[in-house]
């Protein structure tokens, strides 16, 4: 039986109070994230229960128990507290998926800072943009991205502690770098728990839009209503399941259904911090009996791509139920994994600002292959008239996905940027950015972004971003960054450049752009593929029509080009 | 392929790896050390490998060769590129 019941009569009269209730929450009562994943669960008898399995690079293996998990996230929260870490500081955290990461998330948010995670693949300028601008007060990461973090430290000068959790001894650290062994910290049985409440923010995830810079997304404390609830309906985590979130949680997913939804319910999951390969990932699942998998679709592909055979090789009998996130599922994937895997993928719809799952495909209801299902109870959906921003209530016409504010996880602000926050509502909704339809049964079909942002893997990608950074290269004049199709990845960033004078187009500059972008922002954001042209295609007012290139990339038409600039 | 000449490509590769893709002074690279699966190099970052070593040698590896496997050490790298020089 699914923990969700039937979809049908979950919508009757469904109120967040069902969540509130479950987690012994009344409304003006303090609320604390940190508190409700560790001590809580203790508290309900689960001291001894496994929390997480790690397996990192090497074949490192740990296990760690709720009880662990309570005296390491308080172990961290007192040094932080001890550093004079604040209420409502940003602190960072930089670092693979070591099980300090884990442990830190919670103990800043038991402290009432914010924790701010980035994605360790960021290179300075992405990480120099996201620090500078949330004016963050501490980083947590590891000794091998001091390199990168203390280029930018100097023009930083909020941050004022940088504490590294795999310092060796007889390695030289410099001002302000703090080492910090957790194995060897004195545990600390008791925390003073800030007494956080509803509104108090908790988590400040960073998301890229089509211009300007990265948008701080401030979440709240409440959040954990809407987690829970999504975590235990959605991804139907039963008491005793293995979960595995392949998620980093330098992203939305990997805090949300990576930390905060399954140890809110007291769920043992697993994490695997190593590369991508078929033969691991099955033998990652085979050892550890994962019986609930919430992946990307990227992985997905990347998994069909490895063929079928290799699945024969292990036994992956424990699986029991399959979701998906971060861009559309092709319906190929979800019958593909029916027929090899015995189970389909439910996909799952949702973003950064959302902050918890808005759209799904639920155990027990019918899959439509491609779709993504519909509203979770209590979220208000509905596809929008472009112009008129009023609900389309025609079946198969495309608009705007929007929702009806109010959901606990609902982002509360962009950190510091009022104009862009009110810019995503209008017209009493909240505008996703993305467009769909709406079938007869009330499925939403995804179509596409409603803007110029890439998603790559399930990654957004701004292409204002990119560009920025393409100009500092030395050679490049002018740049338009669009996306083109990618059979794994969805869709990858693709660079039209033309060059300044003295340069000449060839495959080792081609190279080089490729690495200056990969180092300045991230492997994600590097074009994986460069265009040389003469001259790019403008507007008469010297607009990049960034437009017609794409639809180039995309094989679709290229419209109106009456403005284009003639020779 | 002599075995002076395997030398140098895998000097080749090893030092370009090293330079572009670790950060860490202190790691050290061997010629068996996994890239992909201990995450020095992710699939983003594999196509601007791909395109160094078709630049380099001068030659052309298919897409579908191009794999995490392939490209998992220096020495499957140069095993690689033997196959199409």
């Amino acid at each position: 039986m699914a923990e969700m019941g039937k979809y049908e009569d979950r919508l009757a009269g469904f109120t967040w109070s069902i969540a509130e209730q479950e987690l012994d929450y009344h409304p003006g009562d303090p609320i604390n994230i940190g508190w409700h994943c560790s001590d809580r669960i203790c508290r309900l008898g689960k001291a001894d229960k496994t929390a997480l399995y790690y397996e990192g690079f090497g074949g490192i293996e740990r296990e760690y128990t709720f009880n662990d998990l309570r005296l390491h996230t308080n172990t961290i929260g007192s040094f932080l507290r001890n550093l004079g870490l604040k209420p409502e500081d940003r602190i960072c955290l930089f670092m693979d998926r070591i099980p300090e990461l884990y442990f830190s998330f919670l103990g800043i948010l038991k402290i009432g800072a914010i924790v701010q995670p980035l994605f360790s693949a960021f290179g300075e300028e992405s990480l120099f943009v996201r620090l500078g601008d949330a004016g963050t007060r501490a980083i947590i990461t590891q000794r091998k991205y001091l390199s990168r973090i203390r280029k930018i430290v100097p023009s930083l000068p909020h941050l004022e502690f940088i504490i590294v959790v795999d310092h060796q001894k007889d390695k030289g650290l410099e001002t302000n770098e703090i080492p910090f062994l957790l194995d060897e910290a004195t545990p600390v049985e008791n925390l003073e728990l800030f007494p956080s409440i509803a509104e108090s923010p908790s988590v400040l995830h960073y998301t890229s839009g089509t211009t300007g810079q990265p948008k701080g997304v401030k979440h709240v404390h409440y959040s954990i209503i809407s987690q829970y609830l999504t975590t235990k309906w959605v991804l139907d985590l039963h008491k005793d399941d293995i979960y595995w979130c392949t998620a980093d949680p330098g992203w939305v997913t990997g805090t949300s259904y990576g930390i905060i939804g399954p140890w809110s319910l007291g769920i043992t999951q697993c994490v695997l911090d190593a590369g991508f390969s078929a033969e691991t990932w099955y033998k990652f699942i085979e050892k550890h009996k994962v019986s609930v998998w919430y992946t990307a679709p990227t992985a997905i592909r990347s998994l069909m791509k490895a063929g079928d055979d290799i699945v024969r090789y292990f036994n992956l009998s424990s699986l029991r139920h399959l979701a998906s996130v971060g861009e559309p599922l092709n319906s190929e994937a979800v019958i593909w994994s029916q027929k090899v895997l015995g189970k389909p993928f439910h996909d799952s719809f949702w973003q950064t600002e959302t902050g918890a799952i808005m759209i799904s495909n639920y155990p027990g209801m019918k899959i439509k292959p491609g779709s993504m299902g519909k509203p979770f109870p209590g979220i208000t959906a509905a596809v929008l008239d472009p112009d008129t921003y009023q609900p389309i209530l025609e079946k198969g016409r495309s608009g705007l996905i929007a929702f009806r504010p109010g959901w606990p996880a609902m982002m509360r602000a962009y950190w510091n940027n009022e104009q862009k926050y009110n810019e995503k509502f209008k017209n009493g909704w909240y505008l996703s950015g993305d467009k769909a339809t709406i079938d007869e049964e009330g499925y939403f079909w995804f179509i596409g972004r409603d803007d110029d942002v890439i998603n790559t893997g399930g990654h957004l990608v701004s292409p204002f971003e990119v560009e920025s950074a393409l100009l500092e290269h030395p050679a490049v004049s002018e740049s338009a960054v669009v996306s083109k199709p990618d059979d794994i990845n969805m869709e990858v960033v693709k660079a039209f450049i033309s060059l300044k004078l003295g340069y000449s187009s060839n495959k080792d500059l081609e190279l080089d752009i490729m690495n200056f972008v990969r180092k300045k922002l991230s492997s994600i954001a590097m074009p994986q593929d460069v265009e040389f042209m003469e001259k790019l295609p403008k507007t008469r007012s010297g607009k990049i029509m960034r437009r017609m290139l794409r639809a180039r990339e995309w094989g679709e038409e290229i419209g109106d080009i009456s403005t284009l600039e003639n020779d | 392929m002599e075995e002076q000449k395997l030398d140098e490509i895998r000097k080749m590769v090893h030092d370009y790896v090293k330079s572009e893709y670790i950060d860490d002074d202190d790691v050290t690279l061997t010629y068996d050390t996994p890239l992909i699966s201990s995450g020095y190099v992710d699939s983003f970052s594999m196509v601007s490998l791909l395109i160094f070593l078709e630049n380099r040698f001068k030659i052309k590896i298919p897409p579908s060769k191009a794999t995490p496997d392939a490209f998992d050490s220096v020495n499957k790298i140069v095993k690689l590129v033997e196959s199409y020089i």
